[in-house]
């Protein structure tokens, strides 16, 4: 038996092959379209909310509270600090709890608690948020009422578990060898964490926030049992129900009112500039902290 | 089935008479380059067939020249070696005998490279057909986690060349000398295959589809001494039905299993200061080992390259 | 000096405790204990609030079909129909569709065009589900029901699903929200398990002459299959718990329909709808019956998507 006999021709010549070719590009122009669909959904939906949202905006949007019912000129004031201060509240629980988590799971744990730790953050990240919602209503808001307070422990359960695991990969990216330099230098291994490693991650442990507050600050379910019964009234009283942009948005969406709908939209708008941006800020610096810590490698 | 000629199989046999150890066949002394490159039997020039011409052919990545303006045939049924120093762009030119740099991000061929006259690089040429033809076997074997008849069945599948599957299979698995080891389990995994099995599956696979060239990167680089061994035997098996074209860092390697043998080298005088491969020295193995042209050739083989 | 005197063993003992070492890891163990423990608390409270209810209803519960605040007669069955089917069209719609843009973003697409492709369609799960829901209910409601609803009535009007008028809102806007939460999700994880196929294999079935999409086929998909059923199952646990978006959208219908074009309702949407002005002290508990059926199916879902990922992981440790 001997080899092919030479060919002829490189082209796709036989029917099979053409056949073959004409599959493959199908394939491939399947998979673009995919594309091209998520990326159309993307820029309908913010054309629509820039569209709706933006002739709604003015001065008085960002800093009068909402005009009573049947007047407009509102705005959305209590809502934007309301927002303002649960994210911020969530975020001093859950940045400190997710970092510690993380500095466990890497620096101490044994690789069975590790990766049971990372399970259970892993459920946690998967618990719906409207069921957090229930829980922390039935555990802080039962009895004592509303607030912002309750409201935010709400997101930070939701922040937890995206910033532990966020910055359990960072910190797992810094060099073993600076690491062992450190402790070398007869630094204790908590002098290390907090000297070498922690520095070396920082720009990561940001970006775990930045997304997790991104995330919290849209969140709808975890506020709306905790802090919904508000008053018209820009407050900054936490231990009293706030109102939240996400909650304004929701509240106008279901209301039959012209008026209510475009603060909705605006309310939209706003949410979603401040989402996105930080959603890009922190790809980017995420993609910055790797950088330079794949440059000690 | 078997298509190994006589004067083949008693020189492999000798081959391996005198290499019986895996020692030997690493520590092969430079003296031993000659004998091993004169035991080469000299192909008659007017034989010779050309498979694939290059002319002036330059690969660069993003801009760079990995390597540059080669010129040089590539013979039928001859065993083709291209050896030189890490670097110098072997590989590279390797790989863009079957448009497998097409994968690689930013890489350009210029210059011609024809297949029996026809240039592979012409606008509507698939490179799927020309992969059909001539194959690739790499550094490191890569079966795929499929069965050993899977493996080997993989490209007759999608060439549609499904009639006879069986002694098609057979056949690959024969011409590399597996058959005999795998025919009890051939519906068990490849990767239960030891390194130097795996390398020759990754061979029978490369042939099943009846290819006429076969590239092969380094293919015994991964491998233990006995499996190289079973690699350079095939290799001088092969040459009667398959063209080969191999890369190897062994020198000793190439003298014992190659017809023709380039040398490479890196240029590092280059205008802009670059560092690109070039081929510095192309001729019939026995040549080229014993009495190579070119002092650089001469500084390489005999140990005294820097 | 020191060879000549070797130096007492005491020398390399602690010179004094070290508290910060101690201290530290104390302080991490307990941050990890706590989030362990808050998983614990979170499922405890939850059933705690459900218990009325599921002392009164028990298991019938799933299968009962009334929800009557007046009558005080509760049960899930609409609902998990509800949940059930927008979740399912969600998924059957998203998980090719995010499969495919993981491809293009790992192999197809021009190299230039993958960073900020990939970049824009996480931007999509950016999206606040509140922000989704309104374009739901104000855009997508009303274009589905006079462009959408009429054709598919008209051409499968004679299958119960799509029988009856067209309506803004329902089944069919819910599960379309839906599929655009979950793409991205299942689009990302899709695009990390195709980069983690090995290229030497890519290669090997390229340089055996395969098209792209017949590597694709034979070599990648069922290298990472078993990663792919993880991440549909992510989707799905995502949709199946989402409120905010679906309970904008989809009506809270409480008679049920078998047309997707009528308002229905879903576990989830439901909590958010009555659970603030629940009347009775057994709404409010089958209300979070319904939380528990919810964290019940999320909980299997993500564990499910977990052990999956652990095996691959060990069988790709095991192959090195």
């Amino acid at each position: 038996m001997s080899a092919a006999t030479p060919p002829l021709h490189l082209r796709s010549s036989t029917g099979r092959a053409r056949r073959r070719r004409l599959v493959g590009r199908g394939m491939e122009l399947l998979a673009t379209l995919a594309s091209v669909l998520a990326v159309a959904l993307l820029a309908i939906v913010v054309a629509s909310v820039i569209k709706e949202g933006a002739p709604a905006l003015s001065w008085d949007f960002f800093t009068k509270a909402p005009a009573p019912f049947g007047q407009t000129n509102g705005g959305i004031a209590n809502s934007i600090v309301g927002t303002a201060l649960m994210t911020a509240m969530a975020t001093a629980m859950a940045l400190p709890a997710g970092v510690l988590i993380a500095i466990y799971n890497v620096e101490f744990a044994p690789p069975r608690v590790a990766e049971m730790v990372r399970l259970v953050l892993n459920v946690l990240a998967g618990v719906p948020t409207i069921v957090i919602g229930i829980f922390v209503y039935g555990l802080l808001v039962v009895g004592s009422g509303q607030s912002a307070a309750a409201a935010s422990v709400a997101l930070a359960i939701l922040m937890l578990p995206l910033i532990a695991r966020a910055t359990e990969e960072v910190l797992a990216l810094v060099p073993a060898s600076l690491r062992e330099a450190g402790l070398a230098l007869g630094g204790t291994r908590a002098r290390t964490v907090v000297r070498i490693i922690l520095p070396t991650a920082v720009g990561g442990i940001v970006t775990s926030a930045i997304v997790a507050v991104a995330r919290a600050a849209g969140e709808t379910a975890p506020v709306l049992f905790t802090s919904s019964i508000v008053a018209n009234l820009v407050s900054t009283d936490v231990h009293s129900a706030l109102g939240s942009i996400p909650l304004s948005i929701y509240v106008n969406s279901e209301s039959p009112s012209v008026h209510d709908q475009q603060q909705a939209w605006a309310a939209a708008l706003v949410l979603l500039v401040f989402v996105l941006v930080l959603s890009i800020g922190g790809r980017l610096l995420s993609l910055r902290t790797r950088r330079q810590i794949e440059r000690m490698r | 089935m078997s298509t190994v000629s006589e004067p083949d199989r008693v020189e492999s046999a000798d081959a391996a008479e005198q290499e019986s150890t895996a020692e030997v066949v690493q520590n092969q002394s430079q003296a031993n380059l000659g004998e091993l490159a004169a035991k080469r039997t000299p192909v008659p020039v007017g034989d010779r067939e050309v498979v694939l011409k290059l002319d002036d052919v330059t690969v660069s990545y993003s801009g760079s020249a990995a390597i540059k303006a080669v010129s040089m045939d590539v013979f039928r049924r001859h065993v083709t070696a291209f050896i030189g120093p890490s670097g110098c762009g072997k590989t590279t030119l390797l790989r863009s005998l079957n448009r497998m740099n097409d994968l690689v991000p930013g890489a350009i061929v210029d210059g011609t490279i024809t297949y029996h006259g026809h240039d592979l690089y012409d606008a509507g040429v698939d490179p799927v057909e020309v992969r059909r033809r001539i194959g690739m076997v790499f550094q490191r074997p890569n079966p795929f986690p499929k069965s050993i008849f899977d493996n080997v069945a993989y490209g007759l599948r999608l060439h549609g060349m499904k009639d006879r599957l069986d002694e098609r299979v057979e056949s690959a698995l024969l011409k590399t000398g597996l058959w005999d080891e795998v025919k009890d389990r051939l519906k068990s995994s490849a990767l239960a295959l030891s390194g130097g099995q795996q390398q020759r599956l990754c061979i029978a696979r490369a042939l099943a589809i009846e290819p006429e060239v076969v590239l092969m990167d380094e293919p015994a680089s991964a491998l233990d001494p006995i499996a190289t061994q079973r690699i350079e035997d095939l290799i001088g098996e092969l040459k009667d039905d398959y063209t080969i074209v191999i890369v190897t860092h062994n020198m000793q390697q190439a003298a014992r299993v190659a017809d023709m043998t380039a040398f490479f080298s890196v240029d590092v005088s280059a205008e802009r200061g670059g560092r690109n491969g070039v081929l510095v020295e192309y001729a019939p193995t026995a040549d080229l080992f014993i009495r190579p042209a070119d002092p650089r050739t001469e500084a390489y083989v005999t140990g005294r390259f820097g | 000096m020191i060879a000549e005197t070797p130096a007492p063993a005491s020398t390399f003992r602690r010179r004094r405790p070290r508290f910060g070492d101690a201290g530290l890891r104390v302080l991490a163990g307990v941050a990890a204990i706590g989030s362990l423990l808050l998983v614990a608390l979170l499922t405890y409270k939850v059933v705690d609030e459900a218990w009325p209810s599921i002392a009164q209803f028990g298991l019938s519960f799933l299968w009962s079909e009334d929800w009557n605040a007046v009558t005080g007669e509760f049960g899930a069955r609409d609902l998990i129909w509800g949940t059930a089917f927008s979740s399912l069209v969600a998924v059957a719609i998203a998980a090719p569709v995010a499969i495919a843009i993981g491809l293009f973003l790992s192999e197809l697409a021009p190299r230039r065009l993958r960073a900020p492709v990939g970049a824009l369609v996480e931007l999509l799960a950016a999206i606040p589900s509140v922000v989704l829901g309104l374009w739901g209910i104000i855009v997508l409601g009303p274009f589905l029901q006079q462009h959408i609803e009429p054709r598919l009535g008209d051409w499968l009007g004679f299958i119960p699903l799509f029988s009856g008028s067209p309506s803004n809102v329902g089944l069919l806007p819910a599960a379309i929200v839906l599929t655009i939460m979950i793409i991205p999700i299942v689009a990302s994880i899709s695009r990390e398990l195709f980069l983690s196929v090995p290229g030497d294999l890519k290669q090997g079935s390229l340089a055996l002459g395969s098209t792209r999409w017949e590597m694709v086929r034979n070599v990648a998909i069922p290298q990472v299959s078993a990663g792919l059923v993880a991440a549909v199952i992510l989707g799905l646990a995502r949709a199946l718990g989402e409120a905010i978006a679906v309970s904008q959208v989809i009506g809270g219908g409480l008679n049920f329909s078998a047309s997707v074009f009528q308002p229905a309702d879903t576990l989830a949407g439901r909590i958010a709808s009555q659970y603030q002005g629940s009347t009775s002290n057994l709404q409010t508990a089958s209300l979070a019956y319904l939380a528990v059926i919810l964290l019940a199916m999320s909980l299997i879902a993500n564990i499910t998507a977990q052990l999956i990922v652990r095996r691959i992981r060990q069988r790709m440790g095991g192959a090195h």
